[in-house]
């Protein structure tokens, strides 16, 4: 029998979700733990067969269901998987695992609510990166606001409400222009279908107004800067697992629209204005580096790195063009591409397991300020050392995962233009001073105070959780050779795609 | 078929209507709920007669007075269900007040008798008669509470600013009368073609829009919309807030689109103007509001100017955007003033904000049901309020004015703040009273029904949709 391996993945987590929800108001809130284990882990277990059963010779779409949705408008429930979707949705439904993990003793009030909200919100972003039809995408993309929205709001810090409402206002103001576009492009290419808009002609001054909604939409949800502003304060308020949500996945869809809207279907757009994107990923990934370098807050300080981070991805992505200029060769653009797809993968990791571990000392101190704290190794060795690992990892350090993207990025940013590459470059050295600096002043020296001196070492749930991480982050480090032949025959097409004009 | 089959439903409304006013004059007053099962069973049987006589094709009678199309049938058929539905959550409303005003039932049928004339309408006079019809008997039902201060105001000056638009809206017609020498919707539509058109023509349009934005509630001519939804007792704001923007969509499909189709240049610039500035006032001045029921009356202005940009595409389609749009509006508008009617307790209207605060605690399971509504309201996939937005934008995307989809969707970011305002206090605030609501167990079965068919409509848009093209293929 031919099983919908796909639309299990995504609506396995979704129903699974709500039946946790509505029914554990009734049940004691330990059955919803369990309850949401067994989901989560299932559905990871379902998105390591699609893994088992991806082809990687081609860059076709594979796994594909093809339901008619709402037909008089050609709309469909279209499904799908390449080599760009694949990685990405591993990344979720092994987060989430974590995420339900994490929260096993320190979510208290609303248990059900809590695991139900995260395995709602892992199905609707397996959704999204599946998603072949435009307005599935858009009903995924957005519906993924609510539960996001409630669990910043229910279990989020002192400054809960004022982030939730911002965060969700801030990727509404971005997506509803890119709802715009995509009609827009509907009557320009007959159809909802992403494949179909890939190949929609459009003149210059159509393709620049759209790249426009459509980076307005990704790069609030990157976030690039300048509009970067919600996700400092949505991270410091959020739950562990809603930080780590953000992180790890939600700032991937910026990103993953990139590559699968903004590219193909505005080359000429996209090659026009990559001045643009470049500026503010090199602005990105020096400027947020230096505010980064001053925060007093943890996961604030974390939350600054994950933009400088993700200003790499924008920067391996979008550089091909002038490359190209400048080699004639569009081999750069390709290597960029698979830059900005490791790094994003790579973040996702240990931006999960940074956060983590700032839940970790959260739990027993209360305090994500770094100056509540200082000589942590004396208490807690296992988790200093697990801890140094990832900080290593956010550094960019060589056998780790970080290393590779970030690597692959400067390699081909350097065949555009020497001081790009020199200012990308610069990541390394304020990558090292934020993160060793935080680490320096948390994890070493003497036990600064009382609070400090009782706390306890990781315990064995905690351990299992960090472990996986660590190896996952230096198996990437130190063999990415699967993951880079699982996108390869897409990075080929959309290199090839990319490089023919649409104008008519 | 002869004139009267046509018109079967109508008659029977009628003569049931009168049935039920005689039976609550007789058996009212303690036994009101007679009044009330007869108000159902009347609405039920008349339902019964537009599906038996479903009309195929289109056909008038009584000399073209009346049109019996599919968009009629439909939309006659929306209103019916959203009349029975407002009888059961005004059922339980009297219930909880131990206050009934079984008259309620008996001026909400003729109410519905208008809005059936109105759909139907084929000349200016059935357009009045049945504009007048729905008017009287809502400023009665707003009068009704005759102990309340607020709802004297709100009927006085509903019915003054009421006049005043009928006024208008005669005037115009007046002047249609004068250079076109006919009321017939479809002769005037014949005499008023683009080459003909004179100052006189657009000066009677200009007045006649005025007289049916009246009746939309945009603005400026919204003013009347925030006290009269505030003041009147729920189940009246409930029902005013419903069925009559099914009827009032009927009402300028029927003068714009028909009647006054070669003027289609003015009135889209007309209308362009009326919905930005609805959508912006609507949306910025809601947010200032701190009473559920005016910040859902401004929020019905927004509404209303996003309903009007499927009619400025005017095209089949267009029309068919705005007629999902009002469908899932009234419902979904139904759902919010029903979850205030589900947070009243006796005295006192569940109407402040502050009554919704911490309500998933109290109660997870309305507060998910109100959660849904506000969010459907927002425009949030994958409620049905997205999809009557989604429709709506894209047959303007279509017909070339991308920027007003622009406008419109800046302005729905602004509205989805205060909509974020109520989930924000049910799901995030602690609430103020530990008991849980005096709702009974019926009035939770028809909310929940109300809620989960926005969702149902969410996930599956498309049947309803098509269900408005086909009402719309004649345009």
């Amino acid at each position: 029998m031919n099983l919908p391996l796909l639309s299990l993945t995504i609506w396995l987590p979704i129903i699974g979700g709500l039946w946790v929800i509505f029914a554990g108001s009734k049940v004691h809130s330990q059955a919803s733990r369990n309850d949401a284990l067994v989901i989560s882990v299932a559905t990871f277990v379902l998105s390591l067969m699609l893994y088992q059963g991806f082809d990687n010779s081609t860059a076709a779409m594979q796994f594909v269901e093809r339901v008619p949705w709402i037909p008089q408008f050609g709309i469909n429930y279209a499904v799908g998987i390449d080599g760009f979707a694949l990685p990405l949705i591993l990344l979720t439904t092994f987060t989430t695992v974590f995420v339900v993990l994490a929260a096993w003793e320190v979510i208290q009030e609303r248990v059900s609510l809590y695991m139900g909200s995260f395995l709602v919100l892992e199905g609707l972003m397996v959704g999204v990166f599946s998603a072949l039809d435009a307005i599935l995408f858009y009903v995924f993309w957005e519906a993924m606001l609510i539960p996001m929205f409630l669990a910043i709001g229910i279990w989020g810090g002192p400054r809960r409400v004022y982030a939730t409402i911002k965060f969700f206002l801030y990727t509404f103001l971005g997506s509803v222009f890119m709802l715009v576009a995509l009609l827009y492009l509907y009557f320009k290419g007959g159809t909802f279908e992403i494949a179909g808009l890939h190949d929609a002609m459009l003149t210059l001054t159509e393709q620049k107004w759209i790249f426009f909604a459509f980076f307005l939409a990704f790069a609030v949800k990157i976030p690039m800067w300048p509009v970067h502003t919600w996700l400092p304060d949505a991270h410091v308020e959020a739950p562990t697992g809603g930080s780590v949500i953000l992180a790890a996945i939600m700032l991937k869809m910026g990103g993953y629209g990139f590559i699968r809207f903004s590219l193909p279907i505005t080359p000429d757009g996209a090659n026009a204005l990559d001045w643009l994107i470049i500026l503010l990923s090199l602005v990105a990934v020096v400027y947020i580096g230096f505010v980064a370098i001053v925060q007093q807050d943890m996961k604030k300080l974390i939350a600054y790195s994950s933009i400088s981070h993700m200003g790499f991805v924008t920067l391996g992505f979008f550089v091909g063009f002038q490359i190209f200029a400048k080699t004639q060769d569009w081999g750069g653009a390709a290597m960029g591409l698979e830059g900005g797809m490791v790094q994003m993968i790579s973040h996702g990791l240990v931006s999960a397991a940074l956060f983590l571990c700032v839940g970790v000392v959260y739990d027993r101190m209360h305090s994500r300020m770094i100056s509540d704290y200082g000589g942590v190794v004396n208490k807690m060795p296992v988790f200093a050392a697990f801890m140094l690992l990832f900080a290593m990892a956010n550094c960019g350090l060589p056998g780790t995962s970080g290393f590779v993207g970030e690597f692959l990025v400067i390699l081909s940013v350097f065949q555009a233009n020497f001081w790009y590459a020199f200012f990308a470059a610069l990541t390394l050295i304020l990558g090292a001073a934020y993160t060793l600096w935080m680490y320096k002043r948390v994890i070493f020296g003497a036990v600064a105070n009382d609070n400090v001196q009782t706390l306890t070492d990781v315990n064995g749930r905690e351990k299992f959780i960090l472990a996986v991480l660590a190896v996952s982050v230096l198996a990437l480090g130190l063999y990415p050779a699967p993951l880079l032949e699982m996108m390869q025959p897409s990075v080929s097409e959309l290199v090839a795609h990319i490089s023919q004009s649409k104008i008519p | 078929m002869s004139d009267i089959g046509l018109v079967i439903p109508e008659a029977s409304l009628t003569t049931l209507a009168c049935l039920v006013l005689m039976v609550d004059v007789f058996r009212g007053g303690r036994t009101w709920l007679i009044t009330f099962w007869a108000g159902v069973l009347s609405v039920l049987l008349v339902l019964l007669t537009i599906t038996v006589w479903f009309p195929i094709q289109s056909s008038t009678a009584f000399y073209q007075t009346v049109q019996i199309d599919v968009m009629s049938a439909v939309l006659k058929a929306f209103v019916l269900v959203m009349v029975m539905m407002s009888f059961f959550y005004a059922k339980e409303y009297f219930e909880q007040q131990a206050r009934a005003i079984p008259e309620f039932f008996v001026l909400a049928l003729f109410a519905t008798l208008g809005m059936m004339v109105l759909i139907s309408a084929g000349s200016l006079v059935t357009v009045y008669l049945g504009l007048e019809l729905l008017s009287l008997s809502l400023y009665a039902m707003v009068a009704m509470d005759r102990d309340s201060v607020k709802a004297s105001e709100a009927a006085m000056k509903y019915f003054i600013l009421g006049a005043l638009a009928s006024g208008m809206l005669l005037y115009g017609m007046s002047m249609i009368y004068g250079v076109t020498g006919t009321l017939d919707l479809a002769l005037i539509a014949e005499q008023s073609t683009a080459d003909e058109k004179t100052l006189l023509l657009v000066f009677g349009l200009a007045f006649m829009l005025t007289g049916i934005a009246f009746k939309l509630g945009v603005a400026p001519f919204h003013m009347w919309v925030p006290d009269v939804y505030q003041g009147a007792s729920t189940p009246v704001t409930l029902f005013i807030s419903s069925a009559p923007k099914l009827a009032a969509f009927a009402l300028a499909m029927r003068v714009l689109t028909e009647g006054l189709s070669g003027l289609v240049v003015d009135w889209q610039q007309m209308l362009m103007i009326l919905a930005v500035l609805s959508m912006a006032i609507g949306n910025i001045v809601a947010i200032a509001q701190t009473n559920i029921k005016r910040m859902l009356a401004y929020s019905t202005v927004a509404h209303m100017g996003f309903l009007l940009l499927g009619l400025i595409a005017a095209n089949a389609l267009g029309y068919a955007g705005a007629m999902f749009y009002a469908i899932v509006y009234s419902l979904t508008s139904m759902g919010a003033f029903g979850a205030v009617i589900v947070l009243s307790r006796k005295g006192q209207d569940g109407e402040q904000l502050s009554d919704f605060a911490g309500l998933s605690k109290r109660s997870p399971w309305i507060a998910f049901l109100i959660l849904v509504l506000m969010f459907s309201l927002a425009g949030v996939p994958p409620f049905a309020g997205f999809w009557a937005k989604w429709f709506v934008l894209k047959e303007l995307v279509g017909a070339g004015y991308v920027w007003l989809a622009a406008v419109a969707v800046f302005f729905s970011i602004i509205g989805a703040f205060y909509y974020l305002r109520v989930v924000k206090l049910m799901y995030f605030d602690e609430p103020m009273r530990h008991d849980g609501l005096a709702a009974s167990s019926d009035m939770r079965l028809v909310f929940s029904v109300n809620s989960l068919a926005i969702v149902a409509l969410g996930i599956l848009p498309g049947s309803l949709m098509s269900v408005c093209e086909k009402a719309l293929l004649a345009f």
